[in-house]
């Protein structure tokens, strides 16, 4: 009887301290959840939703603080993305949130001051330029966040946007019109 | 002659119609009153334009420079004068109009000055570098730019295959080609060959060209050239890069990869033509031989400068018949429907057909997959073409990349079978241009983040910085004046400062409200009342409470 307990004991205590070391050696640093929604954000640092950035959203979801129809540039795909990855039901955006087309900001050359306050504006360091000389947009660089058109004093800068190209041009969804299908019925 | 012929899986045989356009020597185009020159007529970046509207130009001058390492120049088709750089309708599946340099030709058709490359002096590996603004495009329809393809590094190129099947029905431009110039043709590929530093040379000609076959046997015998002419099968799609790499060497290219990758480089017969003329008359890509034919009145082949528009073309083989519905751009089987036909003719095309009810009837309604497994059996690529539609149509991207979407060439050969005429292919195209616009989207992501990533790092890294400076500073402080306290100049001066702030504090002491001074006795009254209230204040609000 005695026997039979200080061996469970033992055994209780030999895989106790197993666990509490697996638990020190294998503990990972930040969220992994946090990088896995972060993955799926566009990066665009819009804050949009709200937060500073896609990483801050990111960690605010892995909480469950945050709600996940907040990040109009990923739009309905990211939605239905996050959705799968938190294991929750997609729901649409809310009301006054709905995603723009794709569009980039331009300077107007004529108009730029060069005061650098859009520069220090871009989270994304796509801005081109220094003190008192003209900035250009990198326009592939460029997310169309729209955080540098409040600091503009001069209002120089704009967006627009990205229309279709035969560069950017995609295949459509295959469909047989239906007029054809009633014809050929 | 013929070389050993290894079998490859799937393919079919749908009707040839070769010979409507096939009997006629080629045409040379007379000169043209405008050309439309696209900047983008090939894969990977589109040319930057050299010139602008008002310029004038001469035969072969460069007016877009190849931009970036994948990517090839264009050059003027005829001199005369620039009327505009901007955007035109092309031809493109898509039916969007694209950047484009006008030309008006002035009928005298000056060339500019054009020299002939020594190659036979340039060692393996340099032809490539005097390429680079002649604007070589592989014209079997990829058109991958030549010169990147002549580049060695990768792994050593053993054999050299030249395409010549021209498997796609309707199509006889390189047939046609290889008939009236296979000195010329032959002549490019020992170019190629000694470009590429590789062995020997084989050339793969469907047997339904046998005339082909037999001329460029003796181009080869006449040469005295190590090439071997093999009959293929007459079997879609037979030239298919890979394809036609295992009809002939028996290897088969690894899933992902290209043949480059097994040693073997396959060059389009036509682009072996292009490639003589660069380096022996020093002439840039200007024209291309492209086969008209479908419903017009005389189908033929003609030799066009690149520019020219589609429907000049057309009315160079008689035009088209009465209730002509359209015009596909390539075969039947992987072709596009021709918005435009003022669209120019560019590197890309080998064939223009024009379409009537009869040739080209409207595609049947698509019914439901019965799972037939007809699709499988013709595969060339030996995928499970019904899986990557069930995944493309349900938009099951991961899984249509883990069903090999990416090594589907897109031949045709599962659309034409398919029973219920589901059109699989439009589903693979949507697919793949869903996945590389994803692809795209996501390595545009991971730049934006690692940038703003970069820039909160360097925002704190100056503040640590600021932050040290400053610490630094205050501390050097300290440390001086700990040193100094014996002093003795230090000292006075301290006494010095001491007086001053007591001096200070002193004098706000002093200092009194002027309006407490000289008070009525009305006034001093009503201080005392309010004084009295405060004191019961605390008393009443306790009382309250």
């Amino acid at each position: 009887m005695i026997s039979a307990i200080i061996v469970m004991a033992v055994i209780g205590l030999v895989l106790g301290s197993v666990l509490g070391w697996a638990e020190l050696f294998y503990r990972v640093a930040g969220d992994p959840l946090a990088d896995k929604i972060n993955d799926i954000l566009p990066q665009t640092q819009c804050g949009q939703c709200g937060f500073p950035g896609c990483r801050p959203y990111a960690e605010a979801m892995a909480k469950g603080e945050a709600d996940i129809n907040r990040c109009p540039p990923g739009g309905e795909p990211g939605i239905q993305r996050l959705a799968d990855l938190l294991g929750v039901e997609a729901k649409p955006f809310g009301e006054g949130v709905a995603p723009k087309p794709k569009s980039v900001a331009l300077i107007d050359e004529n108009t730029c001051i060069g005061c650098t306050l859009c520069i220090q504006a871009c989270p994304v360091d796509a801005i081109v330029g220094a003190s008192k000389q003209l900035h250009v947009i990198v326009a592939d660089l460029c997310t169309g966040c729209e955080l540098c058109l409040a600091p503009c004093p001069v209002d120089c800068i704009h967006m627009e946007v990205v229309h279709e190209t035969v560069n950017n041009w995609k295949w459509r969804y295959p469909l047989i019109p239906i007029h054809q299908q009633r014809e050929a019925a | 002659m013929s070389g050993k012929v290894y079998p490859i899986p799937g393919g079919l045989h749908p009707p040839e119609h070769k010979t409507e356009s096939n009997a006629k020597a080629i045409i040379v185009a007379p000169l043209s009153a405008h050309y439309v020159v696209p900047l983008r007529q090939h894969i990977g970046q589109p040319a930057r334009a050299l010139v602008k509207a008002g310029d004038s130009v001469l035969k072969g001058q460069m007016i877009g420079a190849p931009e970036g390492r994948i990517s090839a120049a264009v050059h003027a088709p005829t001199s005369g004068r620039v009327v505009a750089v901007e955007a035109r309708p092309v031809a493109h599946p898509s039916g969007l109009p694209d950047q484009c340099v006008v030309i008006e030709a002035d009928g005298k058709d000056t060339a500019a000055d054009m020299q002939p490359i020594a190659w036979r002096d340039l060692p393996p590996g340099e032809l490539h570098q005097r390429l680079v603004n002649m604007g070589l495009a592989g014209q079997g329809g990829a058109v991958f730019p030549s010169h990147v393809k002549l580049a060695t590094g990768g792994t050593p190129i053993e054999t050299l295959i030249l395409n010549g099947a021209e498997c796609e029905p309707w199509i006889t431009c390189d047939d046609r080609l290889m008939r009236e110039r296979a000195t010329e043709i032959m002549q490019g590929a020992e170019i190629m060959r000694h470009a590429l530093g590789a062995k020997r040379i084989l050339v793969g000609i469907e047997d339904n060209k046998p005339e082909a076959a037999q001329a460029m046997q003796s181009a080869c015998e006449q040469l005295k050239l190590a090439a071997e002419v093999t009959a293929v099968p007459t079997r879609y799609p037979s030239g298919g890069a890979k394809q036609l790499t295992q009809l002939l060497t028996g290897l088969e290219t690894p899933s992902g990869k290209i043949s480059t990758d097994i040693g073997i480089q396959v060059f389009n017969v036509a682009t072996a033509y292009a490639l003589q003329r660069a380096v022996e008359l020093g002439e840039p890509m200007l024209t291309r031989v492209v086969t008209i034919t479908g419903h017009v009145a005389g189908p033929c082949n003609i030799e066009a400068r690149l520019g020219t528009p589609i429907d000049e073309l057309i009315r160079l083989a008689g035009g088209d018949l009465a209730e002509t519905s359209g015009h596909v751009i390539g075969g039947p089987m992987m072709g596009f429907d021709l918005d435009d036909t003022a669209s120019p003719l560019v590197k890309s095309v080998n064939c223009i057909i024009a379409k009537n009810q009869e040739l080209f009837p409207p595609h049947p309604p698509a019914m439901p997959c019965i799972r037939c497994g007809q699709c499988a059996l013709v595969c060339p690529a030996v995928l499970q073409p019904f899986e990557l539609y069930w995944h493309a149509k349900s938009k099951n991207f991961a899984k249509a990349r883990a069903y090999k979407l990416f090594d589907c060439i897109e031949c045709g050969c599962c659309s034409h079978v398919c029973p219920s005429h589901i059109p699989l292919v439009d589903f693979y195209r949507f697919a793949k241009s869903e996945i590389a616009a994803d692809d795209r989207a996501k390595l545009a992501a991971e730049g934006a983040r690692q940038r703003h990533e970069f820039q909160l790092l360097r925002q704190e890294r100056e503040k640590k910085e600021k932050a040290e400076r400053l610490g630094k500073k205050a501390s050097e402080r300290l440390d001086t004046g700990a040193v100094a306290a014996d002093d003795p100049e230090a000292e006075r001066k301290k006494a010095i400062l001491e007086a001053a702030i007591e001096r200070a504090r002193q004098a706000k002491e002093a200092v009194h409200a002027k309006n407490t001074e000289s008070l009525t006795p009305d006034q001093q009254h009503q201080i005392d009342e309010i004084e009295a209230r405060r004191q019961a204040a605390p008393q009443d609000s306790e009382q309250q409470a």
